[in-house]
């Protein structure tokens, strides 16, 4: 194992052994560790964790991009800036770059330390969280609450449980629900989607209102909606939002390559859909809303929440047919939530949140029914 | 062809090195060893010492509880050594061979019932290819098994052809399988493998309820046929026993003689000109194949397999050498490449699936580091089994017998899990949790 990236120094009973889950895990990112299979099948797949959240990460790319430009192009309309697309592009990537950084560092830190306490390797499930928090939340939202929600999430729902693989909930909803709840003037309302922190400081400008979708629907209704955004506007991602989930082709674009490479489960997503598409039809039958059903699908982020938070194998219902029932109940609760709730225009995330709750009891019912059909079928043989 | 049995799921492993149909030599041994840890659950005690003189078929290991049961010696010659491990483990007894063999006669009488068979299997000592399952373990010869089970083909990595090392002993073979079928009411069930089922010997045989199985890598495993022809309850039992071993009982009770000379494949991607090799049991490794320094010598097939080690000796049960290399280089931003031509992956987040007839060069690499299960439905794809993995490995992990019966222990071994092992992200030891709850279902039912 000595090498040139791994002096003595390093090694066990060096001076620095403490510290080798840090240099194993910068080792490892660089080359393949020289690892030999000890027992068991003696030769092993070529797949590992790393490229497994790296096909996340690649598969966040697509609604990441769209979302720079789109902070830009809001920020441009509400303020009434003449911007071109490079304009548009620039000032978004430059507003989202410090959320990424802070994300990571306060992450990866609080990662690295406990990989240290625990004397294991660096997990790499923070490679997907880190990238996906910043697309969950206010691209104005301050720099320390995100550290302090981040934070809060990787130890509290992550490190506590034995970090990646052992979380029940999702770690990315826990920091977007922590500062949903802790910080609300921050994280929803009419004036936060829009970012204007920078533009403040060029320009005099006042909190301009600009509602998403979602909530003009749900003041309004079907005619307020459709005089400010058209269901195609929707589709495409031009409207004010979280940075990931406005565009709905660019998550489409995701949600092939995950599906494609089987690292999520397409089951879950087309129950989810399925489940969203019902209770907002049955909305609309009993009144509850004068829009059509698959309008949930394209506002807030009821898409996104289904493509790339539902799908987290770790937290999502393990058994097949576990995930069409949670993917059903994560959809239709989250439209109900939307519908029948006053409070809360956005229910994707307490709905997810709530379904990773229910995972383990959903599959212990699949499991035991399926053992005792087993056993029925077995005995009747 | 009555019974078929069509398995989607399952894997084969693409790796280089395949044995040509064709013997490449004839080993005559100057070492045989005799190796007690061969046999799981076998308790050695010594019937022989250095010096004595032994005939093909003298017992020379007995069982310290059930002492009928036997180990016999392959070859005749003189015993030469004893080795034995730490704290004195008896770990094999080297009997050097004579230049002409002479066998121990067992006579030619056809076993008329059930008690002369198992006399039979005892004294020749192959009683200890009679597997009893669950738990894969020598099989009690005081029980009666519900029914016994032989498959006829493997389709593990690289895996001997029976077709080819069998096809010419098919008397053997049918007279070991009429022996077997007064073993048990159940019946002989012989399972054929469906790719191969008419040009196969074996569809045609006699006393026995032949299954045709088809689909990729596990389908031939034993554990898998009985999983889905008749599943092993608590309380049950069920024996197998490997072919070429079926082979070598009728091979007794046509000839007298027990003999295990057996095609070997030695086979893998560091060997030069794969082809079978015609050894017996416990022949040295190096006799077998030249092994260069820095490869790994498997007995068996890659995913099962035993490391042999170059001074290691051909187990009981095995037809296969598998040789690879040590996968110690460390490759340069492997996991971030988009494409590795050299490296396969079932995932599709890699592109083997873009030349499905490719033959890989694998080495022992772990491709990764271990991590904590973050499952994405791989165990499923590659387990032809009414059961779910992830659960029952769970189950094992904790030791927790009740979980394990109800996620089916009982008609597990290892081997029928091994692809989890292979396809695994997080590069868990599946097979070797499946084997710790066996263990513990051993230690805990006796």
């Amino acid at each position: 194992m000595a090498d040139e990236k791994k002096p003595g120094l390093f090694e066990k009973g060096g001076k620095l052994y403490w510290l080798h889950s840090t240099i194993d895990a910068f080792d490892t990112f660089l080359r393949v560790p020289g690892t030999v299979t000890a027992k068991g099948a003696h030769v092993r797949d070529g797949i590992d964790l790393k490229r497994v959240m790296i096909m996340v990460v690649i598969a966040l790319v697509p609604a990441a991009l769209f979302g720079m430009y789109n902070v830009g192009l809001q920020t441009s309309l509400t303020y009434g800036l003449d911007w071109n697309f490079w304009h548009m592009f620039w000032y978004g990537l430059l507003r989202m770059l410090p959320l990424f950084v802070v994300s990571y560092l306060v992450g990866l830190a609080i990662e690295f330390g406990s990989s240290q306490i625990r004397g294991e390797e660096v997990n790499e499930g923070y490679l997907v969280t880190g990238f996906l928090i910043p697309l969950i939340v206010p691209v104005d939202v301050p720099l320390w609450m995100l550290a302090l929600a981040v934070a809060f999430s990787v130890i509290f729902v992550k490190e506590v449980f034995g970090g990646t693989g052992m979380n029940i909930w999702n770690p990315a909803l826990v920091a977007r629900a922590f500062l949903f709840f802790s910080y609300p003037s921050s994280m929803s309302g009419s004036s936060v989607w829009v970012s204007k922190t920078w533009v403040s400081a060029l320009k005099d400008v006042d909190a301009v209102s600009a509602a998403t979708p979602l909530a003009i629907a749900h003041d309004g209704g079907a005619a307020a909606l459709s005089s400010q955004y058209s269901f195609l506007d929707m589709v495409y991602g031009f409207i004010p939002g979280s940075t990931g989930e406005t565009s709905v082709i660019a998550i489409l674009l995701g949600a092939i390559l995950l599906v494609w490479t089987g690292v999520a489960s397409w089951k879950i997503m087309v129950s989810s859909i399925a489940g969203g598409l019902l209770v907002g039809w049955l909305g609309q039958l009993g009144g509850a809303t004068d829009l059509p059903c698959y309008y949930q699908l394209v506002m807030g982020g009821f898409l996104f929440g289904s493509v790339f938070m539902a799908t987290d194998p770790v937290t999502a219902a393990q058994t097949e047919t576990g995930k069409w029932i949670y993917g059903f109940l994560v959809g239709a609760l989250a439209v109900v939530v939307r519908l029948w709730n006053p409070g809360y225009m956005e229910g994707m995330m307490l709905a997810i949140l709530f379904m990773n709750t229910m995972a383990p009891l959903i599959d212990h019912c699949v499991v035991t029914t399926h053992i005792n059909r087993r056993a029925k079928k077995v005995k009747t043989a | 062809m009555s019974n078929q049995l069509d398995l989607k799921k399952g894997l084969d492993i693409p790796v280089k090195g395949a044995a040509a149909q064709k013997v490449a030599k004839t080993v005559k041994p100057g070492v045989v060893a005799v190796k007690p840890t061969d046999f799981k659950g076998f308790l050695p005690r010594l019937l022989v010492k250095e010096g004595d003189r032994v005939l093909a078929g003298s017992p020379v290991l007995a069982d310290k509880q059930k002492p009928r049961i036997l180990v016999t010696s392959p070859v005749s010659g003189t015993v030469k050594s004893i080795v034995r491990g730490d704290k004195r483990k008896l770990l094999a007894v080297l009997v050097e061979a004579d230049a002409t063999q002479e066998y121990v006669d067992f006579g030619t009488k056809v076993p008329a019932d059930a008690d002369q068979v198992k006399e039979l299997l005892l004294t020749t000592g192959l009683w200890n290819a009679v597997i009893q399952r669950p738990y894969g373990i020598q099989a009690d010869p005081e029980l009666k098994p519900k029914a016994i089970f032989v498959s006829t083909f493997s389709t593990a990595p690289l895996a001997a052809d029976t077709e080819f090392t069998l096809g010419d002993r098919f008397a053997d073979f049918q007279a070991g399988v009429n022996a077997l079928g007064k073993l048990t009411d159940g019946g002989v069930h012989v399972t054929v493998n469906k790719a191969v089922w008419s040009s196969s010997p074996f569809h045609k045989v006699e006393n026995a309820i032949v299954h045709s199985v088809g689909g990729k890598h596990p389908a031939g495993n034993v554990g898998v046929q009985i999983s889905h022809i008749s599943p092993i309850l608590k309380g049950e039992t069920v024996w197998t026993m490997p072919v070429t071993l079926v082979a070598a009982l009728g091979h007794v009770i046509n000839t007298g003689k027990l003999d295990l000379t057996r095609k070997v494949a030695v086979t893998g991607p560091v060997v030069a000109d794969p082809a079978y090799v015609v050894a017996l049991p416990g022949t040295p490794v190096k006799e077998l194949a030249d092994v260069p320094a820095d490869a790994r010598v498997i007995g068996g097939d890659v995913l099962s397999g035993e490391t042999l080690g170059t001074d290691g000796y051909l187990g009981y049960f095995q037809d296969q050498l598998t040789l690879l290399h040590e996968g110690t280089e460390r490759e340069w931003f492997g996991w971030a490449k988009p494409f590795r031509p050299k490296v396969h992956s079932s995932s599709w987040c890699y592109f083997s699936w873009l030349t499905p007839g490719k033959k890989y060069d694998m080495d022992t690499n772990l491709h990764g580091g271990p991590r904590a299960f973050v499952e994405t439905k791989c165990f499923e794809d590659v387990t032809p089994m009414d059961i779910f993995p992830i659960y029952l490995i769970k189950a094992c992990l904790a030791g927790d017998i009740e979980k394990m019966e109800k996620f089916g222990i009982y008609e597990v071994l290892p081997e029928d899990l091994a692809l989890c092992d292979y396809v695994d992200p997080s590069k868990n030891d599946i097979q070797a949790i499946i084997q710790q709850g066996i263990d513990l279902m051993i230690k805990e039912m006796a």
